[in-house]
């Protein structure tokens, strides 16, 4: 199975990345865009056929290194 | 005193600090590669700056969970003492071994300057050579060095005393624009509760020689001769 994890920093941590690609978007001329936020997706080609397990898996990996939860958060979607 | 600058792929600023650690402590450190297993022995590891493992996914990210950081764990449990500088810093964060995290600078850019430190606490093998509030500059060198903490770490940090170090102005007041990178508080070094294991951004290893323009960072080593284990 396929599991694919996303993070992003925790909303109420500084995204200077984020906002420097708002402030980017503004000077082309996209002034229709308000908060910007910069995140990762990691996809991992499991051996795991049954999904439940395959989550379970994939959320272990995020906690004990893909995502630093001290100023993270991740969601994980199974294909 | 016998000290350990631990290796990963990566690291740059090992020379630096066994420059620094010979100078103050006589001897020379004992250079450990990241697949070495026995760190017994030592009174004092250090982790040095650079960029292990590429910082890819976070900096200090892969080092944090490679094997030898068992051991430094061990060391530390053992009452061993352990230093993190800059990339040894943001290690020490990711492996759990101190508080909080190191984001990307506030400002975006990568930091190539002098900064000034306030010492905060100067009972500690780390610092009793300076005076408590004494100022001293200290180059750094780094693109992620801005400190965070959620408000009860910090207020914890604060709390129990274990706040090291904080950016300053040369007359000693933490401001804003004494803060180079954006750091929770002006934050740029703490201590475990301990008080034996210290991490911090700057450099205090590349400004203890009066050839390089100082020897402000000195004291720092000439204090770990008493970092002895029991």
């Amino acid at each position: 199975m396929k599991a694919v994890v996303t993070v992003m920093l925790k909303p109420g941590v500084l995204d200077p990345q984020g906002k420097a690609i708002g402030q980017a978007l503004q000077h082309l001329g996209f002034d229709n865009v308000g908060e910007v936020r910069a995140g990762k997706r990691i996809e991992l080609d499991l051996t795991e056929t049954d999904p439940a397990r395959a989550r379970a898996q994939a959320e272990e990996m995020a906690r004990k290194l893909l995502a630093n939860t001290v100023i993270e958060r991740f969601e994980i979607a199974v294909e | 005193m016998k000290a350990g600058i631990i290796i990963f792929p990566g690291i740059n600023r090992e020379r630096d600090m066994a420059i620094a650690l010979e100078r103050s402590l006589g001897r020379k450190p004992r250079m450990i590669w990241h697949r070495e297993e026995d760190l017994g022995g030592l009174d004092l590891i250090v982790i040095p700056g650079g960029f292990s493992y590429g910082d890819y996914l976070r900096c200090g990210a892969m080092a944090a969970h490679s094997p030898v950081m068992a051991a430094v764990r061990a060391h530390a449990a053992r009452g061993g003492y352990v230093l993190g500088v800059c990339n040894g810093f943001q290690i020490l964060t990711e492996a759990g071994m101190l508080p909080g995290a190191l984001l990307r600078n506030a400002s975006l850019r990568f930091l190539a300057m002098d900064c000034h430190l306030r010492v905060e606490r100067a009972d500690t093998v780390f610092t009793h050579r300076y005076q408590r509030g004494q100022v001293f500059r200290a180059p750094l060198a780094h693109g992620d060095g801005n400190y965070f903490a959620d408000a009860a770490t910090l207020d914890r940090l604060e709390g129990e005393g274990l706040v090291a170090l904080r950016y300053a102005t040369p007359q000693g007041e933490s401001t804003a624009a004494a803060n180079p990178n954006g750091s929770a508080r002006n934050i740029a070094g703490i201590l475990s509760p301990d008080l034996r294991i210290l991490g911090l951004m700057p450099h205090p290893e590349d400004l203890v020689d009066p050839l390089l323009g100082g020897e402000d960072g000195r004291p720092l080593f000439d204090g770990l001769a008493e970092a002895r284990v029991a």
